[in-house]
């Protein structure tokens, strides 16, 4: 359910757009900024809200790269694997990053801190590796800043009381 | 260590710079007081006081301004197909596709980000010369920031007087509102991003019709990228003839060229539009890292063909790549060096446009990924004599066999990679698997 609050925001939001279906991709970033991650029930909020059915709107959900169906770390990790990164060593920082959190590509550290994804392009590609996490963009990649930006310097590992994989 | 994007070094050479006359790296962009000292603002003063639409639309057409989003299709022509008189169908919209994707693409990051007053004032010509009261500014999500700084900008615009209702007393009205998505490449595709700006699962639509004839919301919709329209402002400056003459070939204007890869100074160029290969590489760039030689080039983003080293002297234009058999796409130089393997660049490359296919057509869903499953059976030693033969006949079918142009951009790297490179794929099938480095280094660390 919709706070009255949560309706208020939501409605200053649906004025902007001529339409009240324009205006689904910004409420379901909204509730996913607010909520960490688009749930069942917010899914069920939002079709409440617009007016339109929730397999509509999981369609939506589904199709763009930065809407999450599925719980994620309290960062999310998007690490640029297009080709002009590719070809200045993203694999290498994705191995790195995979090694330190103890998770492959697409899963969340054991400790709910972290979630590693790929995305497309950052348009960044002079300063290959880059990766953005939270709203952050970080460049240059090495192995040695991903443990300084990721918190990681003093040598443990997170997520190390256990992860989901070997 | 997190730094703003407008920081992306933009190096200037040999020409007054117009696009990024008004870009600094590493200083917030000008406001409005700003932008009007630097002369920003007399293109809309001229062209609302002294010019009808339909003579702004014949100055752009005059101009030989061709877009800059991939296509190259001539923005004044575009605009001319917009259905006009008291009968034609209203509101008509102007959309600027800032949904930069294109791998290898940055330039309207730092466009958006370095002198958003630069956009607005392209904005409200081109809607001028459309007749279109309503604009919307398509941003990826990763630029976010950039939509703060468009809000921003709209919002001074809004205060002076350019934008809201009777623009300067010209009767002209026009709102402008940034719409930031969550992340998919197909929405750059104009017909998908109008779907996505209405909500819909950004499936392309079919064409005809025309977004000009029947777009946004069934309405006449121009939908121009970033650079295209930032172009605008200068040319009713300047005069179509200065725009013209810009170019060293047979395009008109600046370029802004993006190169990432293996060279020295890796960066945004803007030069005048014709420049060659060899050029951008060797001279702007400063050449190649030590100890590597040039191999390839893509020369306009992930959906262009490979350049080899005998196409060094090919001038970067529309019109050249076109005769080249190539497209000079975005103007996104990817420039690949001899330690870097031809077959992985290809994995890469199709793997991507597996990722951001939509899933509506077949060929492109299952097509691509199939063509993924092979690319990846070479790399890892599962090659089998007759790959490379079926690696170009698939990809020769799915292309043009697909519902939108995604698939046709997938073949084009696949296709001039087997063309031009066919002894790396033979090496990969005899030698069993891939002889380079995998996966790829690391750059040396210069500082």
């Amino acid at each position: 359910m919709l706070t009255p609050e949560e309706r208020a925001e939501l409605d200053e939001m649906r004025s902007h757009y001529p339409t009240v279906r324009a205006a689904s991709v910004s409420v379901l970033k909204w509730l996913q900024k607010h909520r960490g991650h688009l749930s069942d029930e917010s899914m069920r909020d939002a079709a409440d809200y617009l007016g339109l059915p929730v397999a509509e709107l999981d369609g939506l959900a589904t199709f763009y790269n930065l809407l999450f169906r599925q719980p994620v770390g309290e960062r999310v990790i998007c690490l640029c694997d297009s080709i002009s990164c590719w070809m200045c060593g993203s694999d290498r920082i994705r191995e790195h990053i995979e090694n330190r959190l103890r998770l492959r590509m697409g899963g969340t550290s054991a400790d709910g801190r972290f979630t590693l994804v790929p995305v497309v392009c950052l348009g960044n590609c002079d300063r290959a590796p880059s990766m953005i996490v939270g709203d952050e963009l970080y460049d240059d990649l090495t192995p040695e800043k991903v443990d300084e930006i990721l918190g990681l310097s003093d040598g443990t590992n997170a997520g190390a009381h256990g992860g989901d994989h070997d | 260590m997190g730094r703003t994007p407008a920081h992306t070094g933009v190096i200037m050479t040999e020409i007054t710079p117009v696009l990024t006359a008004n870009i600094e790296p590493g200083r917030a962009p000008l406001d409005c007081a700003g932008y009007e000292r630097a002369g920003g603002y007399a293109a809309v003063r001229k062209a609302l006081g002294e010019m009808s639409p339909d003579q702004l639309l014949d100055l752009v057409k005059e101009s030989n301004l061709r877009g800059r989003g991939g296509a190259g299709f001539p923005t004044g022509m575009k605009w001319g197909f917009v259905p006009q008189g008291d009968d034609s169908p209203n509101p008509k919209y102007l959309i600027a596709n800032g949904d930069e994707m294109e791998p290898g693409t940055f330039k309207d990051r730092l466009l958006i980000h370095g002198d958003p007053h630069q956009i607005v004032e392209g904005m409200i010509l081109s809607a001028y010369a459309v007749r279109a009261p309503v604009g919307y500014i398509f941003l990826r999500p990763e630029y976010e920031r950039g939509a703060d700084l468009l809000h921003h900008a709209i919002a001074e615009a809004e205060a002076a007087g350019y934008l809201g209702k009777n623009i300067l007393g010209s009767g002209f009205d026009l709102e402008l509102h940034p719409h930031v998505s969550a992340g998919r490449y197909i929405c750059g595709e104009e017909t998908a991003l109008m779907n996505a700006l209405e909500g819909r699962r950004p499936n392309p639509r079919s064409r005809p019709p025309y977004p000009a004839i029947s777009g946004l919301f069934g309405k006449p919709t121009i939908v121009q990228n970033i650079e295209t329209l930032s172009c605008v402002p200068h040319i009713v400056n300047n005069g179509a003839k200065w725009f013209r003459r810009l170019g060293l070939g047979d395009d008109a204007g600046t370029k802004l060229y993006c190169v990432s890869g293996k060279v020295k100074r890796p960066g945004i160029y803007e030069l005048p539009i014709g420049v060659t290969l060899r050029e951008l590489v060797f001279e702007h760039c400063g050449g190649m890292l030590d100890g590597l030689e040039f191999k390839a080039a893509i020369p306009g983003g992930a959906a262009t063909m490979l350049m080899t080293p005998e196409e060094l002297d090919t001038r970067l234009d529309f019109t050249s790549l076109d005769k080249a058999k190539n497209r000079l796409g975005t103007a996104g130089v990817i420039v690949i060096d001899d330690h870097t393997c031809i077959v992985g660049i290809s994995l890469n490359l199709q793997s991507f446009f597996a990722r951001e296919s939509c899933g509506w057509c077949t060929p492109c869903r299952d097509g691509i990924s199939w063509i993924v499953d092979i690319l990846r059976d070479l790399e890892e030693g599962r090659g089998e004599p007759g790959d490379a033969e079926l690696l170009m006949r698939e990809m020769k079918m799915i292309g043009p066999n697909a519902f939108c142009a995604l698939a046709m951009g997938a073949e084009g790297p696949m296709v001039s990679a087997l063309e031009k490179f066919p002894e790396e794929f033979e090496t990969h099938i005899s030698g069993g698997g891939c002889p380079y480095e995998r996966p790829p280094a690391l750059p040396p660390q210069s500082n």
